[in-house]
């Protein structure tokens, strides 16, 4: 089943990560150009996003979230994930490492003009966020039927 | 009291070390806490998309190994468009220290967050010395 998730690990997004890596070298963390609402590497939580002729799947690996405070708004193509995540650390605890994200988190993606903001299913399982946002009608591929003369 | 700093040293493994993995695999780094308290330590590791059947948290000779498959729910049919997360594989190591009871390890997953509980021997935990008023 996930195998086809390694349809994110492809040549193409190799390679586009090792020009993106190049430029980083480059100029630093000014790039010439980047996405409006691109956030850099290691920014949480991080998001995938894929398509299928019916919708457009945006996978958010959000773990340890409780998921009546994940908040997720459409606005047009514009999708907003908004949650908060909060752990307290016991008084007599020394903490060596402290990785993990803690606090409020925002990120919002434009997703491909063809989607229809009123079919929005979301689902929280393993600490992944599954947003599948349904394509406007007129941009689903249409089968045509040839009729026999 | 904290002697037992070694827990957090982190294992640099280069992915093509692993055996039976393709070159090219990508090999997800989760980020963790590690924390102490009088009785033990606790590591906290986000592995989203891992289930607890997909988890393989084992003590090999004196390292505590964290490994883990990320399985969604993805069609054949799609594309992707844009990805931050570009694996599938998990995989973290702790080398441990002697005074704790790698016997009595305990663990929980839930929503994608790993919680590793490694108490110390008895004899390693603190314990109060009464001062006797003579």
């Amino acid at each position: 089943m996930f195998e086809r998730l390694l349809g994110f690990d492809t040549d193409l997004f190799d390679r586009f990560a090792q020009m993106q890596r190049e430029l980083d070298e480059l100029f630093g963390r000014a790039l010439p150009t980047a996405a409006i609402r691109g956030v850099p590497a290691g920014t949480f939580p991080a998001v995938n996003l894929g398509e299928t002729d019916n919708d457009v799947r945006v996978y958010v690996f959000a773990p340890g979230i409780d998921p009546e405070k994940l908040d997720v708004t459409m606005e047009g193509n514009v999708l907003a994930i908004e949650g908060e995540r909060q752990e307290s650390v016991p008084d007599n605890a020394t903490v060596y490492r402290n990785e993990r994200f803690q606090g409020r988190f925002r990120r919002v993606l434009a997703l491909p003009e063809a989607v229809d903001e009123e079919q929005v299913n979301a689902t929280y399982k393993d600490g992944v966020l599954q947003v599948v946002v349904g394509k406007k009608a007129e941009a689903q591929p249409r089968k045509i039927e040839v009729k026999a003369d | 009291m904290a002697d037992s700093k070694e827990l957090t040293e982190r294992q640099e493994t280069a992915p093509e070390a692993r055996a039976g993995t393709a070159p090219t695999q990508v090999v997800l780094v989760p980020a963790v806490d590690v924390l102490e308290d009088p009785d033990g330590l606790t590591v906290v590791a986000d592995m989203p998309g891992v289930s607890a059947d997909r988890l393989d948290l084992r003590v090999e000779k004196d390292q505590l190994v964290i490994e883990g498959d990320l399985a969604v729910d993805v069609p054949a049919e799609m594309e992707p468009l844009y990805a931050e997360v570009r694996g599938s594989h998990y995989r973290r190591a702790f080398s441990l220290s002697q005074e704790l009871d790698t016997d009595a390890i305990g663990a929980e997953m839930k929503d994608g967050v790993l919680r590793v509980r490694i108490p110390k021997k008895e004899a390693h935990r603190p314990r109060k010395i009464q001062v006797q008023v003579g």
